[in-house]
Protein backbone atom coordinates (compact mmCIF):
# COMPACT_ATOMS: atom_id res chain seq x y z
CA UNK A 1 0.00 0.00 0.00
CA UNK A 2 1.44 3.33 -1.03
CA UNK A 3 0.57 4.85 2.24
CA UNK A 4 3.17 7.17 3.48
CA UNK A 5 3.46 9.97 0.98
CA UNK A 6 3.47 13.40 2.49
CA UNK A 7 4.34 11.87 5.79
CA UNK A 8 7.51 13.79 6.52
CA UNK A 9 6.48 17.34 7.19
CA UNK A 10 9.74 18.58 5.80
CA UNK A 11 9.18 16.65 2.57
CA UNK A 12 12.72 15.34 2.25
CA UNK A 13 11.89 12.72 -0.36
CA UNK A 14 11.72 8.93 -0.25
CA UNK A 15 11.85 7.14 3.09
CA UNK A 16 14.69 4.81 3.94
CA UNK A 17 13.95 1.24 2.91
CA UNK A 18 13.76 -0.18 6.42
CA UNK A 19 11.28 2.49 7.50
CA UNK A 20 9.09 1.65 4.50
CA UNK A 21 9.29 -1.99 5.55
CA UNK A 22 8.17 -1.05 9.06
CA UNK A 23 5.02 0.66 7.75
CA UNK A 24 4.27 -2.25 5.38
CA UNK A 25 4.57 -4.70 8.29
CA UNK A 26 2.20 -2.52 10.31
CA UNK A 27 -0.44 -2.64 7.56
CA UNK A 28 -0.14 -6.41 7.20
CA UNK A 29 -0.32 -7.02 10.96
CA UNK A 30 -3.40 -4.78 11.30
CA UNK A 31 -5.11 -6.57 8.45
CA UNK A 32 -4.31 -9.99 9.92
CA UNK A 33 -5.49 -9.04 13.42
CA UNK A 34 -8.79 -7.63 12.14
CA UNK A 35 -9.36 -10.64 9.87
CA UNK A 36 -8.63 -12.94 12.81
CA UNK A 37 -11.25 -11.01 14.81
CA UNK A 38 -13.85 -11.46 12.10
CA UNK A 39 -13.01 -15.11 11.50
CA UNK A 40 -12.84 -15.91 15.21
CA UNK A 41 -16.33 -14.50 15.75
CA UNK A 42 -17.75 -16.49 12.86
CA UNK A 43 -16.05 -19.69 14.08
CA UNK A 44 -17.47 -19.11 17.57
CA UNK A 45 -20.94 -18.65 16.09
CA UNK A 46 -20.50 -21.95 14.27
CA UNK A 47 -19.24 -23.72 17.41
CA UNK A 48 -22.26 -22.47 19.38
CA UNK A 49 -24.80 -23.20 16.63
CA UNK A 50 -26.59 -25.82 18.75
CA UNK A 51 -27.37 -23.34 21.48
CA UNK A 52 -30.13 -20.76 21.70
CA UNK A 53 -30.13 -18.37 18.74
CA UNK A 54 -27.61 -15.51 18.84
CA UNK A 55 -29.06 -12.03 18.32
CA UNK A 56 -28.15 -11.00 14.79
CA UNK A 57 -27.48 -7.36 15.67
CA UNK A 58 -24.54 -8.49 17.83
CA UNK A 59 -22.85 -10.12 14.85
CA UNK A 60 -23.57 -7.02 12.79
CA UNK A 61 -22.14 -4.63 15.42
CA UNK A 62 -19.00 -6.71 15.87
CA UNK A 63 -18.13 -6.71 12.19
CA UNK A 64 -19.07 -3.05 11.77
CA UNK A 65 -16.73 -2.31 14.69
CA UNK A 66 -13.89 -4.16 12.95
CA UNK A 67 -14.66 -2.23 9.76
CA UNK A 68 -14.46 1.07 11.70
CA UNK A 69 -11.11 0.05 13.16
CA UNK A 70 -9.92 -0.86 9.64
CA UNK A 71 -11.11 2.49 8.28
CA UNK A 72 -9.21 4.26 11.05
CA UNK A 73 -5.97 2.31 10.52
CA UNK A 74 -5.74 1.54 6.79
CA UNK A 75 -6.81 3.22 3.59
CA UNK A 76 -7.45 6.86 2.73
CA UNK A 77 -8.16 8.23 6.23
CA UNK A 78 -4.99 6.66 7.63
CA UNK A 79 -2.96 7.93 4.66
CA UNK A 80 -4.25 11.47 5.06
CA UNK A 81 -3.69 11.30 8.83
CA UNK A 82 0.07 11.46 8.26
CA UNK A 83 -0.11 15.01 7.04
CA UNK A 84 -3.50 16.23 8.31
CA UNK A 85 -4.46 16.56 11.97
CA UNK A 86 -8.15 16.66 11.02
CA UNK A 87 -7.86 13.32 9.21
CA UNK A 88 -5.91 11.97 12.19
CA UNK A 89 -8.80 13.00 14.43
CA UNK A 90 -11.35 11.32 12.18
CA UNK A 91 -9.28 8.13 12.31
CA UNK A 92 -9.00 8.53 16.06
CA UNK A 93 -12.78 8.84 16.51
CA UNK A 94 -13.28 5.73 14.37
CA UNK A 95 -10.62 3.72 16.18
CA UNK A 96 -10.88 5.03 19.74
CA UNK A 97 -14.60 5.66 20.17
CA UNK A 98 -16.84 4.20 17.48
CA UNK A 99 -15.02 0.89 16.96
CA UNK A 100 -14.82 0.14 20.73
CA UNK A 101 -18.52 0.94 21.18
CA UNK A 102 -19.55 -1.38 18.32
CA UNK A 103 -17.16 -4.14 19.41
CA UNK A 104 -18.51 -4.01 22.98
CA UNK A 105 -22.05 -4.31 21.59
CA UNK A 106 -20.86 -7.41 19.73
CA UNK A 107 -20.62 -9.15 23.15
CA UNK A 108 -17.52 -11.20 22.26
CA UNK A 109 -17.05 -12.60 25.79
CA UNK A 110 -20.60 -13.92 25.95
CA UNK A 111 -20.10 -15.53 22.56
CA UNK A 112 -16.77 -17.05 23.62
CA UNK A 113 -18.36 -18.50 26.78
CA UNK A 114 -21.06 -20.12 24.64
CA UNK A 115 -18.65 -21.44 22.04
CA UNK A 116 -15.86 -22.83 24.21
CA UNK A 117 -15.97 -26.36 25.62
CA UNK A 118 -17.02 -26.32 29.32
CA UNK A 119 -13.50 -26.67 30.75
CA UNK A 120 -12.12 -23.83 28.64
CA UNK A 121 -15.16 -21.65 29.35
CA UNK A 122 -14.60 -22.18 33.09
CA UNK A 123 -10.97 -21.18 32.67
CA UNK A 124 -12.03 -18.03 30.82
CA UNK A 125 -14.51 -17.03 33.50
CA UNK A 126 -11.84 -17.66 36.14
CA UNK A 127 -9.58 -15.23 34.27
CA UNK A 128 -12.42 -12.69 34.14
CA UNK A 129 -12.87 -12.95 37.89
CA UNK A 130 -9.15 -12.53 38.61
CA UNK A 131 -7.89 -9.50 40.56
CA UNK A 132 -5.83 -8.29 37.58
CA UNK A 133 -8.90 -8.10 35.34
CA UNK A 134 -10.83 -6.57 38.18
CA UNK A 135 -8.33 -3.71 38.46
CA UNK A 136 -7.92 -3.18 34.70
CA UNK A 137 -11.65 -3.08 34.02
CA UNK A 138 -12.52 -0.87 36.98
CA UNK A 139 -14.17 2.28 35.55
CA UNK A 140 -11.82 4.61 37.44
CA UNK A 141 -8.68 2.85 36.14
CA UNK A 142 -10.11 2.37 32.65
CA UNK A 143 -11.12 6.02 32.34
CA UNK A 144 -7.79 7.25 33.72
CA UNK A 145 -5.75 5.08 31.36
CA UNK A 146 -7.91 6.05 28.40
CA UNK A 147 -8.03 9.82 29.00
CA UNK A 148 -4.47 9.90 30.36
CA UNK A 149 -3.21 8.29 27.17
CA UNK A 150 -4.91 10.99 25.10
CA UNK A 151 -3.41 13.79 27.16
CA UNK A 152 0.04 12.23 26.81
CA UNK A 153 -0.36 11.76 23.08
CA UNK A 154 -1.39 15.32 22.32
CA UNK A 155 0.55 17.31 24.88
CA UNK A 156 3.99 15.67 24.57
CA UNK A 157 6.33 14.82 21.74
CA UNK A 158 4.57 11.53 21.31
CA UNK A 159 2.41 12.94 18.53
CA UNK A 160 5.27 13.85 16.14
CA UNK A 161 7.16 10.70 17.18
CA UNK A 162 4.16 8.56 16.27
CA UNK A 163 4.40 9.73 12.69
CA UNK A 164 8.05 8.92 12.27
CA UNK A 165 8.17 5.50 13.89
CA UNK A 166 6.00 2.58 12.79
CA UNK A 167 6.52 0.84 16.13
CA UNK A 168 5.35 3.84 18.18
CA UNK A 169 2.48 4.28 15.73
CA UNK A 170 1.41 0.66 16.28
CA UNK A 171 1.69 0.94 20.07
CA UNK A 172 -0.30 4.18 20.23
CA UNK A 173 -3.07 2.84 18.02
CA UNK A 174 -3.18 -0.47 19.84
CA UNK A 175 -3.48 1.45 23.10
CA UNK A 176 -6.26 3.68 21.74
CA UNK A 177 -8.38 0.74 20.57
CA UNK A 178 -7.77 -1.45 23.61
CA UNK A 179 -8.31 1.24 26.27
CA UNK A 180 -11.32 2.50 24.33
CA UNK A 181 -12.76 -1.01 24.44
CA UNK A 182 -12.06 -1.58 28.14
CA UNK A 183 -13.46 1.82 29.13
CA UNK A 184 -16.61 1.35 27.06
CA UNK A 185 -17.09 -2.16 28.43
CA UNK A 186 -16.63 -0.95 32.01
CA UNK A 187 -19.37 1.65 31.53
CA UNK A 188 -21.99 0.02 29.30
CA UNK A 189 -20.68 -3.53 28.81
CA UNK A 190 -23.25 -6.12 27.76
CA UNK A 191 -20.91 -9.03 28.49
CA UNK A 192 -21.05 -10.68 31.90
CA UNK A 193 -18.84 -8.68 34.25
CA UNK A 194 -18.27 -10.18 37.70
CA UNK A 195 -16.91 -6.83 38.92
CA UNK A 196 -19.55 -4.52 37.44
CA UNK A 197 -19.35 -1.15 39.20
CA UNK A 198 -22.43 0.61 40.55
CA UNK A 199 -24.58 2.81 38.34
CA UNK A 200 -23.47 5.82 40.38
CA UNK A 201 -19.76 5.19 39.89
CA UNK A 202 -20.18 4.45 36.19
CA UNK A 203 -22.16 7.68 35.77
CA UNK A 204 -19.51 9.74 37.53
CA UNK A 205 -16.71 8.23 35.47
CA UNK A 206 -18.57 8.77 32.21
CA UNK A 207 -19.19 12.44 33.10
CA UNK A 208 -15.54 12.89 34.07
CA UNK A 209 -14.42 11.25 30.84
CA UNK A 210 -16.71 13.42 28.68
CA UNK A 211 -15.48 16.51 30.52
CA UNK A 212 -11.82 15.52 30.05
CA UNK A 213 -12.41 14.81 26.36
CA UNK A 214 -14.11 18.16 25.73
CA UNK A 215 -11.54 20.12 27.77
CA UNK A 216 -8.73 18.46 25.80
CA UNK A 217 -10.50 19.26 22.51
CA UNK A 218 -10.77 22.94 23.42
CA UNK A 219 -7.22 23.01 24.70
CA UNK A 220 -6.02 21.54 21.39
CA UNK A 221 -7.95 24.24 19.54
CA UNK A 222 -5.65 26.78 21.16
CA UNK A 223 -2.50 24.62 21.34
CA UNK A 224 -2.22 22.30 18.32
CA UNK A 225 0.34 19.45 18.65
CA UNK A 226 3.85 19.95 17.36
CA UNK A 227 4.05 20.35 13.59
CA UNK A 228 0.31 20.97 13.10
CA UNK A 229 -0.82 24.17 11.41
CA UNK A 230 -3.30 26.44 13.20
CA UNK A 231 -6.26 25.97 10.81
CA UNK A 232 -5.78 22.20 10.67
CA UNK A 233 -5.44 22.08 14.46
CA UNK A 234 -8.67 24.03 14.93
CA UNK A 235 -10.79 21.94 12.58
CA UNK A 236 -9.33 18.75 14.09
CA UNK A 237 -10.14 19.97 17.61
CA UNK A 238 -13.70 20.83 16.63
CA UNK A 239 -14.13 17.41 15.05
CA UNK A 240 -12.86 15.85 18.28
CA UNK A 241 -15.32 17.92 20.33
CA UNK A 242 -18.49 17.38 18.30
CA UNK A 243 -17.65 13.86 17.07
CA UNK A 244 -16.76 12.85 20.62
CA UNK A 245 -20.08 14.27 21.79
CA UNK A 246 -22.05 12.22 19.30
CA UNK A 247 -20.50 8.98 20.58
CA UNK A 248 -20.73 10.14 24.21
CA UNK A 249 -24.47 10.71 23.89
CA UNK A 250 -24.87 7.14 22.63
CA UNK A 251 -22.86 5.96 25.67
CA UNK A 252 -25.11 7.94 28.05
CA UNK A 253 -28.25 6.54 26.39
CA UNK A 254 -26.92 2.97 26.61
CA UNK A 255 -25.92 3.45 30.25
CA UNK A 256 -29.47 4.53 31.13
CA UNK A 257 -31.01 1.90 28.88
CA UNK A 258 -29.19 -0.67 31.03
CA UNK A 259 -30.59 0.95 34.18
CA UNK A 260 -34.06 1.08 32.61
CA UNK A 261 -34.22 -2.62 31.89
CA UNK A 262 -32.54 -3.58 35.18
CA UNK A 263 -35.11 -1.64 37.24
CA UNK A 264 -38.13 -2.99 35.35
CA UNK A 265 -41.01 -3.32 37.82
CA UNK A 266 -42.59 -6.72 38.22
CA UNK A 267 -45.51 -7.37 35.95
CA UNK A 268 -43.96 -5.61 32.95
CA UNK A 269 -42.58 -7.59 30.05
CA UNK A 270 -39.23 -6.91 28.43
CA UNK A 271 -40.67 -4.24 26.11
CA UNK A 272 -41.95 -2.32 29.14
CA UNK A 273 -45.60 -2.91 28.28
CA UNK A 274 -47.93 -3.19 31.23
CA UNK A 275 -49.33 -6.71 31.34
CA UNK A 276 -52.87 -7.00 32.57
CA UNK B 1 -49.50 1.51 50.50
CA UNK B 2 -50.61 4.01 47.88
CA UNK B 3 -49.37 7.16 49.56
CA UNK B 4 -45.59 6.63 49.67
CA UNK B 5 -45.44 5.26 46.11
CA UNK B 6 -47.36 8.27 44.86
CA UNK B 7 -45.07 10.68 46.67
CA UNK B 8 -42.07 8.86 45.22
CA UNK B 9 -43.47 8.97 41.68
CA UNK B 10 -44.44 12.61 42.08
CA UNK B 11 -40.97 13.50 43.26
CA UNK B 12 -39.58 11.54 40.33
CA UNK B 13 -41.82 13.48 37.92
CA UNK B 14 -40.50 16.79 39.20
CA UNK B 15 -36.88 15.61 39.19
CA UNK B 16 -37.28 14.28 35.66
CA UNK B 17 -38.70 17.56 34.39
CA UNK B 18 -36.10 19.74 36.10
CA UNK B 19 -33.23 17.55 34.87
CA UNK B 20 -34.58 17.50 31.33
CA UNK B 21 -35.26 21.25 31.35
CA UNK B 22 -31.79 22.12 32.69
CA UNK B 23 -30.28 19.63 30.26
CA UNK B 24 -31.93 21.05 27.15
CA UNK B 25 -31.04 24.56 28.31
CA UNK B 26 -27.42 23.52 28.75
CA UNK B 27 -26.96 21.35 25.69
CA UNK B 28 -29.60 21.91 23.10
CA UNK B 29 -30.66 25.57 23.41
CA UNK B 30 -27.09 26.72 23.83
CA UNK B 31 -25.67 24.49 21.10
CA UNK B 32 -28.32 24.90 18.42
CA UNK B 33 -29.44 28.48 18.96
CA UNK B 34 -26.38 30.35 20.19
CA UNK B 35 -23.52 28.31 18.75
CA UNK B 36 -24.87 27.05 15.45
CA UNK B 37 -27.79 29.22 14.35
CA UNK B 38 -26.93 32.71 15.63
CA UNK B 39 -23.18 32.04 16.05
CA UNK B 40 -23.10 34.68 18.77
CA UNK B 41 -20.71 32.79 20.87
CA UNK B 42 -18.36 30.28 19.54
CA UNK B 43 -17.02 26.84 20.25
CA UNK B 44 -14.09 28.45 22.10
CA UNK B 45 -13.15 32.10 22.09
CA UNK B 46 -9.44 31.66 22.96
CA UNK B 47 -9.83 34.24 25.74
CA UNK B 48 -11.31 31.86 28.28
CA UNK B 49 -9.04 31.09 31.23
CA UNK B 50 -7.97 27.53 32.01
CA UNK B 51 -10.17 27.40 35.10
CA UNK B 52 -13.21 28.53 33.13
CA UNK B 53 -12.36 26.00 30.39
CA UNK B 54 -12.32 23.20 32.95
CA UNK B 55 -15.58 24.36 34.50
CA UNK B 56 -17.11 24.58 31.04
CA UNK B 57 -16.04 20.99 30.31
CA UNK B 58 -17.96 19.76 33.35
CA UNK B 59 -21.02 21.89 32.56
CA UNK B 60 -20.96 20.43 29.11
CA UNK B 61 -20.66 16.81 30.26
CA UNK B 62 -23.46 17.31 32.80
CA UNK B 63 -25.68 18.90 30.14
CA UNK B 64 -26.02 15.82 28.00
CA UNK B 65 -26.03 13.49 30.97
CA UNK B 66 -28.98 15.12 32.73
CA UNK B 67 -30.93 15.49 29.47
CA UNK B 68 -30.83 11.75 28.92
CA UNK B 69 -31.30 11.03 32.63
CA UNK B 70 -34.46 13.18 32.72
CA UNK B 71 -35.90 11.38 29.71
CA UNK B 72 -35.22 7.92 31.12
CA UNK B 73 -36.84 8.92 34.41
CA UNK B 74 -39.87 10.07 32.39
CA UNK B 75 -39.96 6.72 30.58
CA UNK B 76 -39.78 4.99 33.95
CA UNK B 77 -42.72 7.01 35.31
CA UNK B 78 -44.66 6.29 32.14
CA UNK B 79 -44.34 2.54 32.52
CA UNK B 80 -45.54 2.76 36.12
CA UNK B 81 -48.40 5.26 35.93
CA UNK B 82 -50.06 8.02 33.92
CA UNK B 83 -47.69 10.95 33.51
CA UNK B 84 -49.08 14.25 34.88
CA UNK B 85 -48.01 16.21 31.82
CA UNK B 86 -48.81 19.73 33.08
CA UNK B 87 -46.82 19.12 36.22
CA UNK B 88 -43.95 17.65 34.23
CA UNK B 89 -44.00 20.64 31.84
CA UNK B 90 -43.91 23.00 34.82
CA UNK B 91 -40.83 21.17 36.06
CA UNK B 92 -39.22 21.43 32.61
CA UNK B 93 -39.82 25.21 32.48
CA UNK B 94 -38.43 25.51 36.02
CA UNK B 95 -35.34 23.60 34.87
CA UNK B 96 -34.80 25.81 31.80
CA UNK B 97 -35.21 28.98 33.88
CA UNK B 98 -32.94 27.67 36.61
CA UNK B 99 -30.17 26.74 34.20
CA UNK B 100 -30.39 29.95 32.18
CA UNK B 101 -30.13 31.92 35.40
CA UNK B 102 -27.16 29.84 36.55
CA UNK B 103 -25.50 30.20 33.14
CA UNK B 104 -26.22 33.93 32.92
CA UNK B 105 -24.89 34.68 36.38
CA UNK B 106 -22.24 32.08 37.15
CA UNK B 107 -20.68 31.23 33.81
CA UNK B 108 -21.08 34.53 31.99
CA UNK B 109 -20.52 36.93 34.86
CA UNK B 110 -18.60 35.20 37.64
CA UNK B 111 -16.45 32.66 35.81
CA UNK B 112 -16.35 34.55 32.52
CA UNK B 113 -16.49 31.33 30.47
CA UNK B 114 -17.74 33.30 27.52
CA UNK B 115 -19.99 36.27 26.87
CA UNK B 116 -23.41 36.05 25.23
CA UNK B 117 -22.21 38.02 22.23
CA UNK B 118 -19.05 39.80 21.22
CA UNK B 119 -18.52 43.35 20.02
CA UNK B 120 -21.79 44.72 21.41
CA UNK B 121 -22.88 46.48 24.56
CA UNK B 122 -23.53 43.54 26.86
CA UNK B 123 -25.84 45.22 29.36
CA UNK B 124 -29.00 44.79 27.28
CA UNK B 125 -28.14 41.16 26.49
CA UNK B 126 -27.44 40.38 30.12
CA UNK B 127 -30.67 42.03 31.25
CA UNK B 128 -32.74 40.13 28.67
CA UNK B 129 -30.96 36.85 29.40
CA UNK B 130 -31.22 37.02 33.18
CA UNK B 131 -34.68 38.63 33.10
CA UNK B 132 -36.12 35.92 30.85
CA UNK B 133 -34.51 33.28 33.03
CA UNK B 134 -36.14 34.68 36.17
CA UNK B 135 -39.48 34.91 34.36
CA UNK B 136 -39.28 31.28 33.21
CA UNK B 137 -38.31 30.19 36.68
CA UNK B 138 -41.33 31.99 38.16
CA UNK B 139 -43.74 30.53 35.58
CA UNK B 140 -42.33 27.04 36.20
CA UNK B 141 -42.55 27.29 39.97
CA UNK B 142 -46.11 28.65 39.71
CA UNK B 143 -47.12 25.71 37.49
CA UNK B 144 -45.55 23.28 39.94
CA UNK B 145 -47.39 24.93 42.80
CA UNK B 146 -50.77 24.79 41.05
CA UNK B 147 -50.39 21.14 40.05
CA UNK B 148 -49.15 19.94 43.43
CA UNK B 149 -50.79 16.69 44.47
CA UNK B 150 -53.56 16.88 47.04
CA UNK B 151 -52.48 15.80 50.51
CA UNK B 152 -53.63 12.27 51.16
CA UNK B 153 -55.11 12.24 54.66
CA UNK B 154 -53.33 9.67 56.77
Amino acid sequence: MDHREGHHHTGEGALPAEEMLGWAVFDVVVLLVLLAGALGYVLALWAARERSPWARHRTFFWHLGLACAAAGLLGPVATAAHSSFTAHMLGHLLLGMLAPLLLVLGAPVTLALRALPPAAARRLSRVLRSPVVRVLTHPVIAAAVNAGGLWLLYTTELYPLMHSSAVVHALVHGHILLTGYIFTASIIGVDPDPHRASMKLRSVMLILFIAAHSILAKWLYAHPPQGVEVGDGQSGAQLMYYGGDAVDIVLIVLLFAGWYSATRPRGLDAAGVRGR
Amino acid sequence: MKGPTHTRLDRRTVISGVLFGSGIAASIIDLFIFHLALQWHHFYDLLTTEVALTADGFFHAFGWFITVWGLFLLADIRRRTEVPWTRWSGAVITGVGFFQLLDGVVSHKILGIHQIRYGVDLLLYDVVWIGSAVLLLLIGVLMLHRTRPARVPA
